[in-house]
């Protein structure tokens, strides 16, 4: 996959809570299908569904010993996406802080009147 | 209070959508975003930026012009567009157009209000004429971005790229 394509893969793949969990779980190491899915309350099947669109979106591949097949993070890949992203979410995370702000005086100031 | 992280990300070929939760009633948000004493103090981009013009004729057909100014170099960025659809205090969707625009032809904004217990989920899709132009978006980043906090994709994408370097 090249460009838009593999783009869109690697954000689709990590527009889900469960997907940026698994990530998150091997940033501290590579780990076995069974290992990952401990901590969710999710079938073996459910999980290796989701680290089938982390593998397709080229996020995380498998590791070689027969039996437990590790899977590891591809950090390249990610940084590749982290970075696409970073300057337009801090642009807009800006504005969003700024406007939590104006949104806690609006609520204040409409308390205060109602108290009047 | 600790607000929901912005989620960013892409739908289909041409869409971009942000999703964001405001602990905040959506009449408010919707005011944040159509009356100009309002959304010029926090549509501001970057540090360092203000909203000299922030003119806004909320209704279908109407149109809007906003330009922000750099408060040091001077230097400006303008744009603006048209309302298509609005419905207070859940709906807002207008057309945009950057003055020295980065990515070729128009844009479609859609703006979704939902209210769950006094807070407000929004949703901000930008439809973009091609493909191709969404991706200058994304690569381009718009603006230099300014040092904020990073949520919790971000601090997962960073934490993981440190940790298997």
């Amino acid at each position: 996959m090249h460009g838009p394509h593999r783009l869109d893969a690697i954000f689709a793949a990590l527009a889900d809570p469960t997907r940026r969990a698994i990530i998150a779980r091997l940033a501290s190491g590579q780990a076995s299908v069974n290992e990952l899915a401990q901590p969710f309350a999710m079938s073996q099947p459910a999980i290796s569904k989701h680290l089938k669109v982390l593998e397709r979106a080229g996020l995380i591949s498998r590791g070689r010993e027969a039996q437990r097949r590790p899977r590891r993070l591809e950090a390249k890949r990610l940084a590749e996406a982290d970075k696409w992203l970073e300057r337009y979410r801090r642009l807009w995370e800006g504005n969003y802080r700024r406007l939590d702000a104006l949104l806690d005086e609006l609520q204040t100031a409409g308390k205060e009147r109602k108290q009047r | 209070m600790k607000h929901a992280a912005l989620q960013i990300t892409t739908q289909g070929d041409r869409e971009l959508v942000m999703t964001r939760e405001f602990d905040a009633p959506r009449k408010l948000v919707y005011d944040a975003h159509t009356k100009p004493e309002l959304v010029r103090r926090w549509l501001l981009g970057p540090d360092g930026w203000s909203m000299p013009i922030c003119e806004m004729d909320v209704r279908v057909g109407g149109k809007y012009r906003w330009v922000w100014r750099h408060n040091t170099n001077g230097s400006e960025m303008g744009m603006g567009g048209t309302y298509r659809e609005v419905k207070a205090p859940e709906r807002l969707v207008a057309t945009e157009r950057f003055d020295e625009a980065w990515y070729p032809g128009e844009a479609q904004t859609t703006l979704v209000l939902v209210e769950k217990g006094g807070r407000t989920t929004l949703t901000q899709t930008m439809r973009y004429e091609s493909k191709d132009a969404r991706e200058a978006v994304i690569k381009s980043g718009m603006e230099k971005g300014v040092a904020a906090s990073y949520d919790r994709l971000e601090g997962v994408l960073a934490s993981a790229a440190q940790a298997t370097r």
